[in-house]
């Protein structure tokens, strides 16, 4: 199976999901979308000895060749460790959604279908190696995200959410295009790889802050960092699989992805150090602050994403000193990417648990109302057991990967004082410090949230549903997760040696050749002399008594102003956006036919005369002119005699009449001209259109609209304008393109090509459907939407106006 | 006053009919004298226009029970198909073929590719002159 096929077997397997779910409505849909994921889980595991090994693949199909757009799927530590993460979390996902959503309520066909274009367009985001095509699974995957949010389409919040999400994610993508196009002119390659070699004269570059920062903001909007963090939260309407997939273990570490995949190339410039390891630390600590404020069990979780995302970014920040500094220091630094990565994995562990369970809770007792559960520990054992592995973990407490990865990171922000640049000298404890505080509330919050669900008072008179405990197959993706979350802690060299190790060989290349360079052993007791160890030791006493007096002081969130948080500021955007787009489009937008005609002809009056001008392209030469026959004369004589009836007559049928002897007056000049294809098109348009007008006479509104009088005057001096205006270019343009003849006509090309080449005699109608054969096809499809457009204002008319009579009736 | 279409509606009758066969000459004749899918559609509108002018919306609807909503569908669908047939055979866009073909009766005929697309372009223009012009004289 070749590597780019892998990336569409999701797709592939999509187009026929509709069908399944229509046919085979016996058996849930979920069992046939669980084999892509799979599959691939599998397929991409057989790669695992060699890429431990530091051996990397590469596959490639020319996508568009003129453009140099490829598609080519590389896999190196990194990618080939978020493909098994996008494919392994998503095959318990897609097994906990076959018991999550029922099959003869929900409309699981558009389900998976979205779910598996989710998971091509993650594969590709992780394994493309051409910026442009990364750049467009980026977008496939907003899109999914979009559709997925907005699931529950018939519920406001599920839409609210989804264009929240779609408005954030996509501005961020379009920046990043921005940053790409960049880092493309710079290096003259999209190639990934190339560019990374290219890095050192890069960074020279003065586009180079500017490539850094729009690509930065196109992660942190995915990663949902602060300030774009918002989206997150309200992207919780989705189902909980969902939730569970995209919004914690993979779409929102597509950002965390770049940073990674981007470090070689930007990390030499000390901006992205700043930022990355600033933005990251100012998340978690936000996020951290924020969720122990929520009520609803899935707004905890989305918080406490938002805030180990920035934790990992932070440490990828760190991570990324690496490049600033030389000796025994560089490990100091890589090992802050090292532990970035394995907190990664621990967090798809236990973060994909958590929300699973918070699904369950939502699904068996029908509420994730924080304040309305609790007591659910003896109902539900199993699910308690899940949660609090999961929790503890959260929170990093001995037993739990989350312990593990916790300590690193600590350690790694202390590491933070041998960075000795920009006077930092004292200022670098700031680092550990809001890591600490953040770490404080993260412990609150895990206790938070799993003891006041599963402890306390059981409170049935407020729940929709009698709770009870799940069905055994919906506990089985969160037992293996929760499983994973302890293996990990009793083994973890095991998993660093096989993922972490080869991930952090290719974010830092040039720190180590090999993933067996990668020196680091995690161990979870560091001795007497660590820091880290009494930071935890502090985390866990005074997140303990924050816990036991949360009541006392959490309506200190109360007390916050409202009005200036950054959801407001999004709404507001928004609504002035909105507002401000229908006040211009009804400045001008008037719904009078006549103000559009003064639009377009005034345009082309300008646009024309000012190009003619420009280009001194007004010349009157009268040599070389036909001789004027008489009755050539005599048609301009009726020509003119109906143009002005049109003018002069007060009745709109006389008008029609005249209008229709000056259009068949114009196709007999075709036929002096010899030109029978246009005099035989003219006439028959003149007596359609005639009868259209004479269809559409009733309807029209009176001749005269306004009185005699300046309202009067000045409507016929506008007419009078614009029709003198368009008449005398017209007439200049002719003139002009008489007198000078400045290339060659094109007439004689078609009349040596007409027979040979394209197989006609006729060279108009040939032009019709075959040089110009585009154009043909463009105005049949406009004469298409056109005749559409007509069909709906006139049914949305009559729609109305029997609606206005059923008011009337009543 | 009771208007009286006796004289119209047999004329009718019988210009219908070869307005109608004139209008698919021209869309045959089109490639080599004047003509074409465009006039040709026009040329078949008039004609139905004709019937609605001499007769009425409905009795019209009811001897020629056609959408032409669908005609125009229909029509747009042959041009696109045609125009994105060559791409199969690894050709631009747009691509035509012609070459002569023995058809019984016939004889010898060219065919061309380009016809299709004609074909499509006259039934769009059937299609979409005969809706508008329903749509605006049956809104009353």
């Amino acid at each position: 199976m070749s590597l780019i096929f892998a990336i569409f077997l999701p797709i592939i397997l999509a187009l026929v999901i509709p069908f399944l779910f229509k046919k085979v409505s016996s058996i849930h849909t979920g069992w046939f979308v669980l084999l892509a994921p799979l599959a691939l889980v599998i397929f991409y595991a057989t790669y695992i000895p060699t890429v431990m090994d530091g051996s990397t693949y590469i596959d490639k199909f020319a996508w568009i060749p003129s453009l140099d757009i490829s598609l080519v799927s590389y896999i190196d530590g990194l990618s080939l460790l978020f493909s098994l993460l996008i494919t392994g979390i998503g095959a318990l996902v897609v097994l906990y959604s076959i018991f999550y959503l029922d099959k003869d309520k929900e409309k699981l066909g558009n389900f998976y279908v979205y779910l598996l274009l989710f998971m091509s367009a993650m594969l590709g985001v992780v394994q493309s190696d051409h910026l442009i095509s990364l750049y467009f699974f980026w977008e496939l995957t907003s899109i999914s995200s979009f559709l997925l949010i907005g699931y529950w389409y018939t519920r406001d919040g599920s839409r609210f959410g989804a264009l929240k999400s779609m408005m954030i994610t996509v501005f961020g993508g379009l920046m990043m295009l921005g940053g790409f196009l960049l880092l493309g002119i710079m290096g003259d390659t999209f190639s990934i790889r190339e560019l990374i070699d290219q890095a050192p004269t890069l960074v020279s570059q003065e586009l180079f802050v500017w490539a850094l920062v729009l690509v930065l903001i196109g992660a942190f909007t995915k990663s949902a960092q602060f300030p774009f963090y918002i989206w997150l939260p309200d992207a919780m309407e989705a189902p909980t699989p969902v939730s569970a997939y995209l919004h914690s273990a993979t779409m929102v570490k597509a950002g965390l992805y770049l940073v990674a995949r981007f470090t070689p190339i930007f990390a030499l410039s000390e901006v992205w150090v700043w930022l990355v390891t600033g933005v990251g630390l100012l998340t978690l600590l936000w996020g951290s602050i924020f969720a122990v404020k929520q009520t609803d069990l899935k707004a905890i979780l989305a918080f406490s994403t938002v805030s180990q995302l920035g934790l990992i970014m932070s440490l990828l920040g760190i991570g990324s000193i690496s490049y600033h500094v030389t000796g025994d220091l560089v490990t100091t630094f890589t090992f802050a990417t090292f532990a970035a990565i394995f907190h990664l994995m621990n967090h798809a562990t236990f973060k994909g648990s958590l929300f699973m369970i918070a699904g369950i809770v939502d699904h068996e007792t029908g509420t994730r109302d924080i304040r309305k559960l609790g007591g659910l520990m003896s109902l539900m054992p199993i699910s308690f057991t899940i949660a609090m592995i999961g929790s503890f973990s959260m929170a990093g407490i001995p037993l739990f990967n989350g312990f593990l990865s916790k300590e690193m990171f600590l350690d790694a922000t202390l590491s933070l004082q041998h960075f000795n640049v920009h006077s930092l000298e004292s200022w670098w404890i700031l680092f550990p410090l809001v890591a600490w505080v953040a770490s404080v509330f993260t412990f609150v919050y895990s206790l938070y949230f799993v003891f006041h669900t599963f402890r306390g008072n059981y409170k049935p008179e407020l729940l929709p549903k009698k709770a009870h405990e799940a069905p055994l197959g919906m506990l089985v993706s969160p037992s293996i997760l929760a499983i994973l979350v302890i293996v990990i802690f009793f083994v973890p060299n095991f998993f660093g040696n096989t993922f972490i190790k080869p991930a952090v060989a290719a974010i830092q290349p040039l720190a180590y050749q090999v993933p067996a360079d990668v020196g680091f052993k995690i161990k979870a007791w560091h001795g007497f002399d660590s820091i880290a160890l009494y930071m935890t030791l502090g985390i866990f006493l005074i997140g303990f008594i924050l816990y036991k007096t949360i009541a006392k002081w959490s309506p200190i969130y109360d007390k916050m102003p409202a009005n200036i948080s950054l959801n407001r500021f999004y709404d507001g955007l928004m609504n002035l956006s909105d507002k401000g787009a229908n006040r211009l489009s009804s400045t001008y937008m008037t719904g009078s036919i006549r103000s559009y005609l003064i639009y377009m002809f005034g345009a082309i009056i300008i646009l024309l005369a000012f190009t003619m001008w420009i280009k001194d392209a007004f010349v009157i030469d009268l040599t070389n002119l036909a001789p004027i026959q008489f009755f050539e004369v005599l048609i301009s004589i009726v020509l003119v005699i109906s143009t002005l009836t049109i003018l002069i007559t007060n009745s709109r049928l006389t008008a029609i009449i005249a209008l229709g002897a000056v259009g068949y007056t114009v196709s007999l000049f075709y036929v002096i001209f010899k030109a029978p294809d246009l005099a035989l098109t003219q006439l028959v348009i003149e007596t359609v259109s005639v009868a259209l007008f004479l269809g559409a006479f009733y309807h029209l509104p009176k001749l005269n609209k306004y009185e005699k009088g300046k309202e009067d005057r000045r409507f016929r001096l506008t007419n009078f304008v614009i029709a003198l205006g368009v008449g005398v270019m017209v007439t200049l343009i002719a003139i002009a393109s008489h007198s000078q003849k400045l290339v060659k006509s094109i007439s004689d090309y078609y009349k040596e090509t007409v027979y040979s080449e394209a197989g006609g005699g006729n060279i108009v109608n040939v032009i019709l459907v075959d040089y110009r054969g585009f154009d043909t096809l463009f105005e049949i499809s406009v004469l298409t939407i056109a005749s559409l457009g007509i069909i709906g204002m006139i049914t949305v008319r009559l729609a109305k106006k029997k609606g206005d009579r059923k008011v009337e009736n009543k | 006053m009771k208007t009286n279409d006796l004289i119209i509606q047999t004329a009718t009758k019988v210009v219908f009919f070869i307005i109608f066969l004139f209008s698919i000459h021209i869309f045959f004749a089109g490639h080599y004298t004047p003509g074409g899918g465009f006039v040709g559609g026009l040329v078949m509108s008039s004609a139905i226009v004709l019937l609605m002018l001499a007769f009425d919306l409905k009795t019209v609807q009811e001897m020629l029970p056609i959408n032409y909503t669908v005609v125009t569908a229909i029509g747009l669908l042959i041009s696109i198909l045609t125009a994105s047939g060559s791409i199969f055979f690894n050709v631009p866009f747009f691509t035509h073929v012609f070459d002569d073909f023995y058809i019984p009766l016939l004889g010898e005929t060219s065919i061309h590719t380009a016809m299709f697309f004609d074909t499509g372009v006259y039934l769009v223009v059937v299609g979409v002159t005969i809706t508008i012009i329903q749509m605006i004289g049956g809104d009353e």
